[in-house]
């Protein structure tokens, strides 16, 4: 079959399309394998993964390892399972969403309809500040979450994602923005319509996909996030992934690895659901991240 | 003192002045259009009227009351924006009425007025629709009656045609003249399309690099256009400018132009105005209208001083009602106007003639018409 | 006569010239604080005796000196400089091939694009648990092959002190290379299709036409994607401490790991603070110029 399509170009041959289809569908196994195959393990009891064969279905199903896994693994010194973590991750994660969402949404607003002088600089210092090393970051940010005593705490977590969000948050509302057209705002100022007004009645109920794409994209990497869970959190107030790496890095007794694979799977969850429902505005949120238009 | 006052306005981003003292006043119940190429400033100045932007220097008053610093709402005006500005997420009965409501008109009384302009705008079975599902002619109605409802004192449209076509355009310019006509309001309109500003307006700005160039009905703005900006700008096809000279001969001054052919012909001009008489024997640019420029059949009969030109025909181009015609004088390409049938054919020689009433006369330096 | 600006401006257009600068301020005063004050703060630290506390003695470009003196530090740099070379390389390419290869009106694309971009929704610790085990000779892939009778495959790169960074390399390109290929998707798809047909009628080939015509329309987002990758790269923690530990020995160790372990276990805070403030001027050699354009284009 010789593509020659309305609406493409290019044209190519049989003998070429079966490759192509052939390449595409070796990496599509690439991508899916060590995950697929960690989803198969975490049904197996420990003896079939460490005595057999990782690619082969268990003989014994069995989700012993999940419920290890959510309740009853050792993470750390106590034997809590990942559920407390878990819980941490979303009451850390939800605030900081929504109050990073929150003022994206006004800045990005104030930085496209009612510009000032100097307004751009703002723009350029807040969208530097989603690009910097977080490591420049860790010894005054530790200091001061010291200092306001809120050090080791889920407070202290979501002030730190709240503060780092903004400027991605921003970004998006920005650029969602400034293809936003101007004389409706300017039809809604001669209409009498305040600052507030404007953004509330005219702006906020258009913004729909953008907010979803700010919800999605903060939700993702603050879930994701390790480096401040790992440097800001302590013990019981750890997030999801600061306490799977605790699981499966842990030095003392037995490798559980199936329950490792049930508790990855776990953290891995929240975000797959998230970009599996909404997989557009995460591809936008990830293009948006990398080119400003 | 007018209606709405422009006085002695400018208008500067930091150091670079964009309007260079405006001063127009505007009577009520006048249609005045500011009219002129994109940057020529135009829009700034719509915009200061509607207090979208501030003012540098100089005042804007409405009905005497200065208008400087007072916010857009409190101005009772309205304006109709060239991409219509409909609020995508509210229905056209909401659009009509969120002036309205925010400011503070009983509900009612905010349906009442929406009725009312809704039946003037033949309306009524759009107002659950959202802008969305609107077609270009409708979205400029219900952009029109949000701007009416508001009762104001002065109207401002911005380029409020130039999203429509061609024909569409054409029925909404006489929609928006019915409109004027019936309800004697004040408007401020802007465009760049010449056409709209000679049809619709009673009084014309043509505005150019900030400045305005001249201010007057339109047939002043034709007939008498100030300088060469305004005659080219003003008028389609643009008036033929040929460089001249103007010589005394029979005791009457002529323009000598230049033919096709190397021949030189003197067009004998009646009842100069006394400044020409500066300009004898001096280089000139004559400015002659297309329609001017007829074959002899096709002259204006009331027309006084009809001079003959015979000349060779480059190109024409049969327009339907009339037939465009360019040839080559004084080296520059001419055009003229003739009638549907008039037997003209590119390559041969025609006999012209040419109505020297119209004619006008431009300093070269200054470019200002010579009067 | 700016006076007649300001005089007899009614409250209503004041307020609408302040409140939006009233909106910015608190995040101009976040971003103050805690980006570039902090910044400071850490450039100063990198200046001082700190070690398990900040200590305010100045000991000038001494931390800087030692640091390039640590073992483990020349190490993390050669790492990332292989690890930075071979990530952004291999991402790039695949993004690309997968990106042409989609293009050319695949049947299933709207399966297959998910499948290669989902990785880039998981966290890096979830990543590096897969692959340390899917990498592991005991139980991974080397023994998979072994039980399936090639008893010769040996593939133990995780535990091999040389080969150790080029697993972090695998599994960092597992995560991203989807994502590189959907940028390179969004920009072919942006390519006005008129323009190759009109190279097809100059009897342009298909690689001619990719050679010549796509790929320097695609410049923005080579750019695009050379500067999130290296970005990414310079930034890459969470993957190696969950995929290697920085192990063997240090043999993973990249700046990320070294300032973390040299601020927080070491207790060399100065060096810690040196370390941190030499990611930073990397990263933003790369990124200013690149913002700078970015927002400059804009105006």
């Amino acid at each position: 079959m010789a593509v020659a399509s309305a609406d493409t170009a290019i044209r190519t041959s049989r003998i070429t399309r079966a490759f192509i289809y052939l390449f595409l569908l070796l990496f599509a196994l690439f991508y899916l394998l060590p995950f697929g195959i960690m989803l198969v393990n975490s049904l197996k009891p420990l003896s079939e993964i460490t005595g057999g064969n990782m690619i082969a279905l268990p003989q014994e199903w069995t989700i012993a390892p999940w419920l290890s896994a959510w309740s009853t693994a050792q993470i750390g010194v106590e034997p809590t399972g990942l559920r407390p973590y878990f819980i941490n991750s979303l009451v850390m994660a939800v605030p900081a969403v929504v109050l990073s969402t929150v003022v994206g949404a006004l800045n990005g607003y104030v930085l496209t309809k009612w510009q000032f002088r100097g307004s751009t600089i703002i723009f350029g210092l807040l969208l530097f500040s989603c690009f910097i090393p977080f490591q420049i970051v860790l010894i005054p940010m530790a200091r001061i979450l010291g200092l306001l005593d809120i050090a080791g705490t889920t407070p202290g977590l979501i002030l730190v994602h709240f503060v780092y969000g903004i400027g991605f948050t921003t970004l998006y509302f920005r650029n969602y923005y400034a293809a936003f057209p101007t004389e409706l705002v300017r039809a809604a100022q001669i209409d009498g319509a305040g600052f507030f007004q404007i953004f509330w009645r005219i702006m906020l109920p258009s913004s729909g996909p953008i907010i979803a794409v700010s919800f999605i994209w903060q939700f993702t990497n603050i879930w994701n996030d390790f480096l401040f869970g790992a440097s800001f959190a302590s013990g019981g107030s750890a997030p999801m992934t600061v306490a799977l790496n605790n699981l499966v890095n842990s030095s003392t007794g037995v490798r559980e690895y199936n329950v490792h694979f049930a508790g990855a799977i776990m953290a891995a969850a929240p975000t797959l659901l998230v970009y599996i429902v909404a997989g557009r505005y995460f591809v936008r949120g990830l293009m948006a991240g990398s080119v400003k238009g | 003192m007018g209606f709405l006052d422009i006085d002695n306005v400018t208008k500067s981003y930091g150091a670079v002045e964009v309007l260079h003292k405006v001063d127009i006043a505007v009577q009520e119940g006048e249609f005045l259009v500011l009219v002129g190429p994109s940057g020529c400033g135009k829009s700034t100045l719509l915009n200061m009227i509607a207090g979208l932007e501030g003012i540098s220097s100089g005042e804007i008053r409405i009905k005497d009351r200065v208008m400087n610093g007072v916010h857009p709402s409190r101005r009772n005006i309205a304006m109709v924006f060239q991409s219509y500005a409909l609020y995508p997420n509210m229905t056209v009965g909401k659009n009509i009425t969120f002036g309205l409501e925010m400011h503070g008109t009983p509900k009612d009384e905010r349906e009442r007025a929406m009725k009312q302009v809704a039946q003037l705008l033949q309306i009524e079975h759009l107002l659950d629709r959202k802008p969305g599902q609107l077609s270009g002619g409708q979205r400029q109605r219900v952009a029109m009656g949000r701007a009416l409802v508001r009762n104001p004192d002065v109207f401002l449209f911005d380029e409020p045609l130039s999203n429509l076509d061609a024909k569409l355009r054409v029925d909404m310019r006489i929609e928006i003249k019915k409109l004027h006509q019936r309800l004697g309001t004040t408007i401020v309109y802007v465009t760049h399309d010449q056409i709209e500003a000679m049809t619709l307006s009673t009084r014309i700005a043509v505005m150019f690099d900030g400045y305005v160039q001249q201010l007057g009905t339109p047939k002043e703005i034709y007939d008498s256009p100030a300088n060469l900006f305004v005659a080219t700008f003003m008028g389609s096809p643009a008036m033929n400018v040929l460089p001249t000279r103007l010589i005394e001969c029979d005791g009457a001054l002529h323009a000598l132009i230049t033919a096709a052919d190397a021949q030189e012909h003197a067009l004998r001009i009646e009842n100069p105005p006394p400044a020409y008489a500066a300009y004898k024997d001096a280089q000139v640019l004559l400015g002659i209208r297309p329609e001017a420029i007829t074959d002899p059949e096709g002259a204006d009969r009331n027309a006084r001083n009809i001079q003959p030109l015979t000349n060779r025909v480059t190109v024409t181009e049969p327009a339907g009602a009339d037939t465009f015609v360019t040839m080559t004088m004084s080296g520059k390409d001419c055009i003229a106007r003739m009638r549907a049938d008039a037997d003209v054919q590119p390559g041969r020689n025609f006999d012209f003639a040419i109505n020297m009433d119209k004619a006008v006369l431009f300093d070269p330096k200054t470019e200002q018409r010579i009067a | 006569m700016a006076a007649s600006t300001d005089t007899g401006v009614d409250l209503r257009t004041r307020l609408q010239t302040w409140l939006p600068k009233l909106v910015l301020a608190p995040s101009l005063a976040i971003m103050l604080v805690f980006v570039y004050g902090f910044i400071a703060f850490t450039i100063y630290l990198s200046f001082t005796d700190s070690r398990m506390l900040p200590s305010f003695g100045w000991v000038g470009w001494d931390n800087y000196d030692r640091l390039f003196r640590i073992r483990e530090w020349n190490t993390a740099i050669s790492n990332l400089a292989v690890f930075a070379t071979l990530y952004i390389g291999i991402s790039t390419l695949i993004g690309l091939s997968l990106a042409i290869l989609l293009d050319q009106k695949i049947r299933g694309e709207g399966v297959l694009r998910p499948i290669f971009l989902y990785p880039m929704a998981l966290s890096f610790i979830v990543t590096g648990t897969a692959w340390k085990w899917f990498l592991d000779p005991a139980i991974g892939l080397e023994n998979t092959m072994h039980l399936w009778g090639w008893e010769s495959f040996t593939f133990n790169w995780i535990k091999d002190r040389e080969m150790a960074i080029y697993t972090v390399v695998i599994a960092a390109v597992w995560q991203s290379s989807g994502f590189v290929m959907a940028m390179f998707l969004a920009g072919l798809r942006g390519i006005d299709n008129e323009i190759l047909k009109a190279a097809q009628i100059d009897g342009a080939s298909n690689w001619n036409l990719y050679r010549r015509i796509i790929l320097p329309q695609l410049r923005p987002a080579f750019l695009s994607a050379f500067v999130i990758l290296s970005h990414l790269a310079i930034k890459s923690y969470d993957l190696v401490i969950a995929l290697t530990g920085g192990g063997p020995g240090n043999a993973t160790a990249l700046p990320a790991t070294f300032m973390y372990s040299y601020t927080f276990t070491r207790n060399q805070m100065g060096i810690g603070a040196a370390s941190a403030v030499i990611m930073l001027m990397t990263i933003a050699a790369i990124m200013v110029p690149y913002l700078y354009a970015e927002l400059k284009e804009k105006k």
